[in-house]
């Protein structure tokens, strides 16, 4: 059974440990899924849940997985964009929780831009 | 949608996008009578009589990218096709409710799928926003409340990816509990 205990014992290890994450700071890495109707229905959720895991399972503190709206171009939902400091947007779209993984090490790891599953990709096959 | 958790998931966000600070979401379930009720409540701005009557519009949307709001059409839909029911009710500056009932072994009744990743998602991507769920399945019930988990956490975020993992842990546990799928107490 998962006792509130064991809740308390996560705070203190996160309390304790240095890298206790900073959503704003300076090296923090956005990762952004669309959320909409359009993103929900197209597969955004499973998406969204691969990020996270990928991300704690990789102790990644500097990474931030988080939501936005509709932001128009809903016929390449899922869409996915990287946000990191000093370099461009990336928009990953028509993203599956396969892709997930290699867009982790690939870039948000080792700061490689998985081209193939970017929007410029995308359109031009 | 393939699930109802999904129109759930969709519906929430215009109560985060309404600025509200506590969603309940609650799940009722008569397995003998073959209803379910899901109940979306939140205490955010709140809309007046006229804006509830439009947003069954799908040719009404608060959104700047499209002309076109189908989250409440769809939800409205999905019930009304079961021979279900569908209502809004909200006041400016108190909130929204939106109650959706469904007869479960209608045809075209959806399954309601992973709710507790709608769950987990919503709390994933709003940790300042509290979330009371509750589920109920005939006689047992399940209640996940953001607001004790916060207590505990003493200003470590709720979407720290160990906080998300217990989360997620803790609700598929109390599920496989309402369900009689688990003998613990």
């Amino acid at each position: 059974m998962k006792s509130l205990a064991e809740l308390q014992a996560i705070r203190d290890k996160m309390k304790g440990s240095v890298g206790l994450r900073k959503e704003d700071g300076e090296d923090t890495i956005r990762v952004v899924v669309g959320m909409a109707t359009c993103g929900i229905a197209a597969g955004a959720r499973p998406v969204l849940a691969a990020f996270t895991e990928e991300v704690a399972k990789r102790n990644l503190h500097n990474v931030m997985v988080t939501q936005t709206g509709c932001i128009g171009i809903c016929q390449y939902e899922p869409v996915v964009e990287v946000m990191a400091p000093g370099k461009d947007k990336v928009t990953y779209v028509k993203m599956t929780p396969d892709k997930v993984a290699r867009i982790v090490s690939d870039h948000l790891v080792n700061g490689n831009v998985v081209t193939e599953y970017t929007i410029g990709a995308s359109a031009k096959a | 949608m393939q699930e109802l958790s999904l129109n759930v998931l969709d519906i929430a966000q215009n109560s985060v996008v309404a600025g509200a600070t506590l969603i309940r979401v609650s799940v009722e379930e008569d397995r003998r009578a073959h209803r379910m009720v899901i109940v979306i409540a939140d205490n955010g701005c709140g809309m007046d009589e006229e804006t509830v009557k439009r947003v069954m519009d799908p040719f009404y949307t608060t959104r700047t990218t499209r002309k076109v709001g189908l989250g409440i059409p769809f939800y409205s839909m999905q019930a009304k096709m079961t021979g279900g029911d569908f209502s809004i009710q909200s006041k400016v500056g108190e909130g929204t409710t939106v109650t959706a009932s469904f007869v479960t072994n209608h045809i075209d009744c959806l399954p309601l799928g992973d709710i507790n990743a709608t769950i987990v998602s919503l709390v994933q991507c709003n940790p300042d926003i509290d979330f009371l769920f509750t589920r109920k399945i005939d006689s047992q019930a399940l209640e996940m409340d953001t607001r004790v988990f916060r207590e505990i956490l003493e200003g470590v975020p709720l979407n720290t990816p160990e906080v998300i993992a217990y989360i997620s842990d803790y609700l598929t546990e109390q599920t496989q509990i309402i369900q009689g799928e688990r003998n613990e107490s």
